[in-house]
């Protein structure tokens, strides 16, 4: 007898089953009475909710379109030297001559991707009541870990088309065969007194850009203005 | 549960030292309250609570009842997703595949992510002895690792240390692991975590072989989940090249959407956040086959039994396997509060290490058929337990399988036990009682007795009973039994 096979049968002695037809689906047993969602919001009251969620944990949340979108890039990775790119961002990037973007490549080892300073991805989606984005390795966001070795993750979130309200709204738009990394502020650790203290393994900065869709052509004066980094 | 911590102290022995330490006290007060707080903030923050927990406990009660029809599932899933399925009895089985699955890829150290189902069939132990060095990832886990210590929390294992004592051992004992503790270092929490990073990084960007449990497994899709914050268990679960998952067989929930629940709920009765930082999911090799270099080329699935069907066969004890490991019943509990994690002497401590620990190892050594009394009863793990679990309800079912005995499921065989050693003396008082409560005549000859006797009834029990009159009063003797009184007073006897 194998031990599949004791653990099996151990099972079916336990709870001793009536038959077949006897045995529901999950749904015939659990209550789904609980909420969808928790409050009604405006697509704008979503991405505000998101912002504010983001930066209690802190992550540092900005505000641009897709034209403002290079300018404020460069200003976030001024410090970095090399840059890790997805196979495709899907948005303009900036063109400062010092800045060394590097393709996502399998054959780069974990040891050259450490030597990297920041990595720039979109997302899958984002979910305001919580803070999270959450990641699926789509072209746009590359290896998992990408974005988990560099010190610094700059995210893309596109506003209000990829932020839903809640957990329950974000499932069924995820793939489960996709392999999905759930990210709400940086990598942090409460194990020493519980203080809490960001950036112990993963990126110790995450930046947050929501991007909206392209504005009027910004006129002399006109730019939207960036709302505050956090 | 195969392995025993031989010789462990009974639960009121190891209490009695802990309450004496003031540091220790200190720190498990202040963390206990803090989480204890922020919690109640983060749960009052959904209105639908009840409802999700009620939610929690159906998905929970409903796998085990099916459990054997969802682990096929689930082991369908996860082979069609590119990975190996392995079943382990005991520890001793888990702790052998593991092994060889280890040596099969010719290295000689794994990096670990945290994880209960590991510590309790203490697979470190095991693969030491085998010359495989396994390393501890989480911070909590490496301070405790470093220090030779064990766990004793469920979420913050390390929550019994400070600061100082933490730099302390990092000081003494990072050089010999690794790459040694910066110098100077100070206590700063912020440059602990630091000295961490750097010290694990190495380890990090070397290791091909890492072992990790998981929260939960997705019977319809394959799919594992860990919850986590650091980053240590992204890193073990993308970086290297074989992933070995070793997660108890009651960690299934049938549907992806069940995760809708536990998403809510576990971050929340746990870290008292909306959610924890970092969530891996992953099914199998993913979609290519992990061909592409996103994640292990291997990926080797242990389900692991290890006293848990025997739990199951318990009609009022298998609730205890709906617990999700968030530690929100350690942080409530008054008697954890005081005694710490070690007391209890198991991995599991605090209000559900009671019930789960004599559950999974039988009540025949000391220390497990003492769990049951480590508690006061007062409730407080069943109003914060995130899947209901009626902790209270399952204390009171084993303290009377300890004191009594009686049928029990024992590695899968339908047995009865006796009762636990040291409660004979409990049972002869209670069968004089029940001799003499059968016999009214000479109930109250023996009340008249003990009325006109009361004078000389003293103020502490000799023998024995000295060990409870040391910490309460024995109750006086009134003038007249009651029954004398009734029948003065009312004049009909009854």
């Amino acid at each position: 007898m194998t031990s599949k096979d004791r653990i099996l049968a151990r099972i079916r002695r336990a709870v001793p089953q009536p038959g077949p037809q006897a045995a529901p689906g999950p749904d015939a047993d659990i209550p789904r009475d609980y909420l969808r969602v928790h409050g009604a919001r405006t697509p704008q009251e979503r991405v505000d909710l998101l912002a504010a969620h983001l930066a209690e944990y802190r992550a540092r949340v900005h505000r641009t379109d897709e034209d403002g979108l290079p300018d404020l890039l460069g200003r976030l990775l001024a410090d970095a030297a090399t840059v890790q790119l997805p196979p495709d961002l899907g948005f303009g990037l900036p063109s400062h001559p010092s800045l060394a973007f590097v393709p996502d490549r399998a054959a780069q080892t974990p040891r050259e991707l450490d030597r990297v300073d920041a990595v720039v991805t979109g997302c899958a989606l984002a979910i305001a009541e919580t803070g999270t984005i959450v990641l699926d390795g789509g072209p746009d966001q590359g290896r998992r870990r990408i974005t988990l070795v560099p010190d610094h993750h700059v995210c893309l979130v596109r506003v209000p088309e990829q932020v839903v309200d809640s957990v329950p709204q974000a499932l069924p738009l995820l793939d489960p065969g996709r392999p999905l990394t759930w990210i709400s502020g940086p990598s942090a650790t409460s194990d020493i007194e519980l203080d809490r203290v960001e950036g112990v393994h993963g990126p110790r900065r995450l930046d947050v850009i929501l991007v909206g869709a392209r504005g009027p052509r910004p006129g002399p004066g006109t730019r939207p203005p960036e709302t505050g980094s956090q | 549960m195969t392995r025993t911590d031989l010789g462990m102290p009974a639960f009121p022995d190891a209490a009695r030292e802990a309450v004496r330490d003031g540091v220790l006290r200190a720190n498990l007060r202040h963390a206990t309250h803090t989480i204890r707080d922020k919690r109640a903030r983060a749960v009052a923050e959904l209105e639908d609570w009840d409802r999700l927990r009620a939610a929690g406990k159906a998905v929970k009660d409903h796998t085990l009842r099916h459990l054997d029809r969802y682990l096929l599932q689930l082991e369908a899933a996860v082979t069609a997703a590119g990975g190996t399925v392995h079943w382990a009895v005991d520890a001793d089985e888990a702790n052998r595949i593991v092994t060889e699955l280890v040596r099969a890829t010719g290295e000689r150290e794994v990096v670990k992510v945290k994880s209960m189902a590991t510590q309790e069939i203490g697979l470190n132990e095991a693969l030491e002895a085998a010359g495989i060095t396994a390393y501890e990832t989480d911070l909590a886990e490496l301070i405790v690792q470093l220090g030779h210590d064990r766990p004793s929390h469920i979420l913050v294992p390390a929550i019994h240390r400070n600061r100082a004592e933490i730099r302390d051992i990092f000081r003494a004992e990072m050089g010999r692991w690794g790459r040694p503790a910066p110098d100077p270092l100070g206590d700063d929490p912020r440059e602990l975590a630091e000295a961490a990073r750097l010290h694990l990084r190495e380890k990090f960007l070397r290791a091909k072989v890492a072992v990790c449990g998981a929260n939960f497994m997705v019977a319809e899709t394959g799919t594992m989940v860990v919850f986590e914050s650091e980053g240590n268990g992204r890193m073990c679960l993308t970086l290297p090249e074989t992933l070995i998952s070793v997660v108890g067989i009651e960690k299934v929930v049938p549907t992806f959407r069940d995760l809708e629940i536990f998403l809510q709920t576990l971050p929340r009765s746990s870290t008292a956040e909306r959610m924890n930082p970092y969530t891996t999911m992953w099914t199998g090799l993913g979609p290519s086959r992990g061909a592409d270099g996103d994640g292990p080329s291997a990926f080797h699935l242990v389900l692991l039994d290890n006293g848990r069907t025997d739990t199951l066969a318990d009609e009022t004890g298998r609730q205890a396997l709906r617990c999700i490991r968030c530690s929100a019943c350690l942080n409530v509990c008054p008697v954890y509060e005081r005694a710490g994690g070690h007391a209890y002497g198991s991995v599991y401590p605090g209000p559900i290490g009671a019930v789960l620990s004599p559950q999974l190892r039988g009540t025949d050594s000391e220390i497990d058929a003492s769990l049951p009394y480590a508690s006061t009863l007062c409730g407080a793990c069943y109003d914060v337990c995130p899947v209901a679990i009626d902790i209270p309800e399952i204390l009171v079912h084993l303290r009377e399988r300890v004191a009594q005995g009686g049928p029990v499921t024992r590695h899968g065989i339908r047995v009865r036990i006796r009762p636990a050693h040291g409660h004979t003396a409990e049972r002869a008082a209670m069968r004089a009682a029940r001799l003499l409560l059968d016999r009214p005549g000479a109930l109250r000859a023996g009340e008249r007795l003990l009325a006109r006797a009361r004078r000389l009834a003293p103020r502490r029990l000799p023998g024995p009973g000295a060990a409870w009159t040391d910490t309460r009063d024995l109750p006086s003797v009134p003038a007249e039994p009651f029954r004398d009184w009734w029948t003065r007073e009312r004049g009909t006897p009854q």
